[in-house]
């Protein structure tokens, strides 16, 4: 643990700084092992496994520069797919604290990054932890009686808040009910049925051979696993969450919903968000960079043309089209050109 | 700029070695219409290779540098100074050159890593990466060679256009270039200054002040690292750490001045006046990037030490592709200029510079001297 820290130390030293400038120290230790880096948070593939025939589970041991997360949280992951890093959110399984994370990522169609993973994951890849948020996440008073509620993927967050609290050595009443397709298709169920002190119900929608519970979330599934709770908890897709806030009082929820957008014949009429300056406005057509100029930003730009790369700015959410190469950037988190972007629907931009 | 101004566009005509270039505003559009499918194909292509090869270039530079410092701590033995001096010279030839001018480019913001972002990235040089973005990527790619507009025309140091007017001051235009030669970085870093318009009182001092600190906090910390910190944790063995840095920054600075007075200087390359360029197509601005750039021959160590500067008329071309493309895609770059007409500049190191060394001897002088030795002479006299 000393040498530990005293490598920190050392490493994090002004001299250090200015030594290894203007690069910086994590640029030389990182072609050792790509891990080694004391600002960004990377993690390494210890453990693959395919626990149905539709998600991935992989096991990420985070190098130093993880500072964790709250169960229930995401974290953006980063994987490399064909030269170009990609940015995910996933929700962890594993308890809050845990050594290693655990993520579950069920793979969907068209989804780039989780068909990867699925097809591509192996022990030793190395993924970048981006960043953690989200507010779906445990109070620091645990409720009494907890209910949780999942869908499909969504089980993640929710097992890692049972996980946390079972890791607490919780005496709380605890209810579970994981919907998914069918028993082939549920997640973690094996833990589940062993857990001791946590009422299991699985409700499979589509072979309901082995189900608990018949059909969609309704008011007998309460009262077959914990009517009245104290919060209920709940993570799937949004008719799930509806369902759910219809019954209950004191829901927290999450949901995945992929983005869908039309190309428009010209403006999209979306709503054109520049999060740092805090303007916004509505899309009339022209490229980004007129239009915050017509806000009466003045963001950095050159060439207005495409080629000198002054005005790129972060693409935090949404879809832009690049007007010179026709290109849409849909994914979150993508460096785009503003004098040649227009918006495809609402976008936001960090400017 | 110029595609958003649209005064009626004119048949273009210029003088190269002699022979008449012309190119009328269909021609253009058309030529344009050719290089953009071009720089099409090879976005669309982009992807793994691409990553794979600016990272091991990072990789290769990184290591060198690591055992070029390491080599120098045991300068005392001459071999491992040399060593150690060469490695490092070619690190730092490496960083500014193929991965720092390239990335800062925006050459692979695309691959959406923040080391390889155009906006992020720093080089081991004393001009800040910042003003550097903006005295290149914008103000010398966009007016390139517009004399007036393109700081790069002599660089507010040097008479390299015959369209310079000539004060007695340019006499010493010879002594100046070796100078910058010999301090290439600080004079890089000193660009975004426009020392010619507070010279000629158009701006203060007062008015660069934040340029200035810019300027004043990455030279410090350049110099610090170069010329304090790595000599003295050498302890006794200081002095041969200090000279091989000063070598190995001496190397970058003549190989990088010759590289880069070798893109646009050599004869017959065009300039253009501000009238000329004032209503210019997409197609145009091609025209005078091919006319106004030149290239360099040879092997592929060479092109990468060049940062692949040597392909300076595909990198005008396309300055935000990636720069090792730009050797694949040279040849078909060669034809679509062959079938419109458009002369392409290209000869070896040797010939090219000696080329620049002639005119910026020749421009010393006032016009009405040198008048008698026309440029198309002076060519055929230097080949």
């Amino acid at each position: 643990m000393f040498t530990q820290t005293l490598t920190q130390r050392v490493l994090r030293s002004p001299l250090v700084d200015l030594l290894t400038g203007p690069h910086g120290v994590d640029r030389y230790t990182e072609l050792v092992d790509p891990t080694w880096t004391a600002g960004d948070a990377r993690a390494k593939v210890i453990a693959v496994r395919r626990q149905t025939s539709r998600s991935v589970t992989l096991t990420l041991a985070p190098n130093q520069a993880f500072t964790g997360f709250r169960a229930g949280q995401h974290i953006n992951l980063t994987v490399d797919i064909d030269g170009r890093r990609r940015t995910r959110p996933y929700s962890p399984a594993s308890a809050e604290g845990a050594p290693y994370i655990e993520l579950t990522i069920g793979r969907h169609d068209g989804g780039l990054v989780s068909n990867y993973l699925y097809e591509h994951a192996r022990p030793g890849m190395i993924v970048g932890l981006d960043s953690v948020g989200g507010d779906f996440t445990l109070p620091d008073v645990r409720p009494r009686r907890i209910l949780f509620v999942s869908g499909g993927s969504g089980i993640t967050p929710v097992m890692s808040m049972l996980r946390t609290m079972r890791a607490e050595g919780s005496d709380r009443e605890i209810a579970f009910i994981h919907y998914a397709r069918s028993t082939e298709e549920a997640c973690y169920r094996d833990e589940l049925d062993a857990m001791p002190g946590v009422r299991v119900l699985h409700g499979f929608t589509r072979s309901t051979a082995g189900s608990d519970l018949a059909g969609r979330f309704g008011p007998e599934h309460l009262t077959a696993a914990l009517p009245e709770p104290d919060a209920v908890f709940v993570c799937g897709p949004p008719a799930l969450v509806e369902a759910v806030r219809e019954y209950c009082a004191n829901v927290s929820s999450e949901s995945f919903v992929p983005p869908l957008f039309d190309l428009p014949a010209e403006a999209s009429g979306g709503r054109v968000s520049f999060t740092d300056s805090g303007a916004e406005l509505v899309d009339d057509g022209r490229p980004l960079l007129e239009q915050a100029e017509a806000a009466g930003l003045t963001p950095e730009s050159g060439c207005r043309m495409g080629i000198c790369h002054s005005c790129t700015r972060r693409k935090t959410r949404g879809a832009v089209k690049n007007l010179i190469t026709g290109a849409v950037s849909s994914a979150e988190q993508e460096d785009v050109q503003i004098c040649v972007s227009v918006p495809v629907g609402d976008v936001d931009i960090a400017l | 700029m110029t595609v958003t101004t649209s005064p009626p566009q004119q048949t273009i005509t210029k003088t190269v070695a002699g022979k008449t270039v012309t190119l009328t505003p269909e021609q253009a559009d058309t030529f344009g219409r050719e290089l953009d499918a071009l720089k099409e194909r090879v976005i669309a292509d982009l992807g793994e290779r691409d990553t794979t090869y600016i990272r091991r270039v990072i990789k290769a530079q990184r290591a060198l540098e690591v055992g070029g410092r390491a080599l120098l701590f045991g300068g005392i033995f001459p071999p491992f100074w040399l060593a150690g001096t060469a490695m490092l010279g070619v690190s730092k030839i490496l960083d500014n050159m193929e991965i720092g001018h390239n990335i800062m480019h925006g050459q692979y913001d695309w691959t959406g890593d923040p080391a390889l972002s155009g906006k992020k990235f720093e080089w081991d040089t004393a001009c800040p990466a910042d003003q550097w973005r903006h005295s290149h990527n914008y103000m010398h790619h966009t007016y390139t060679n517009i004399v007036g507009m393109d700081r790069d025309v002599g660089y507010g140091i040097l008479r390299m256009s015959e369209d310079q007017k000539w004060r007695p001051y340019f006499l010493g235009n010879p002594v100046y270039a070796f100078l910058l030669m010999v301090l290439f970085q600080y004079g890089v870093a000193l660009h975004e200054l426009e020392t010619e318009r507070i010279r000629a009182g158009e701006i203060t001092i007062a008015d660069k002040r934040e340029i200035l600190d810019g300027i004043w906090r990455k030279t410090k910390r350049q110099t610090l690292k170069d010329y304090v910190a790595f000599p003295l944790l050498a302890g006794p063995f200081a002095p041969f750490v200090f000279a091989g840095n000063m070598t190995a920054n001496l190397m970058r600075n003549v190989w990088s001045y010759m590289i880069i007075f070798c893109g646009h200087f050599p004869e017959d390359v065009q300039e253009f006046s501000i009238e000329e360029t004032k209503a210019e197509s997409r197609g145009q601005w091609y025209f005078r990037q091919v006319l106004g750039s030149a290239n360099l021959t040879g092997g592929k160590l060479f092109h990468i030490l060049s940062g692949n500067l040597s392909f300076q008329i595909e990198h005008h071309l396309f300055p935000d592709v990636p720069a090792h493309r730009h050797a694949e895609i040279a040849p078909e770059v060669q034809e679509i200029c062959r079938r419109y007409g458009i002369p392409y500049n290209t000869g070896s190191l040797p010939r090219q510079f000696a080329t620049v060394v002639r005119k910026i001897v020749r421009l010393a002088l006032p016009s009405r001297l040198t008048d008698r030795a026309p440029v198309g002479d002076a060519v055929s006299a230097a080949v």
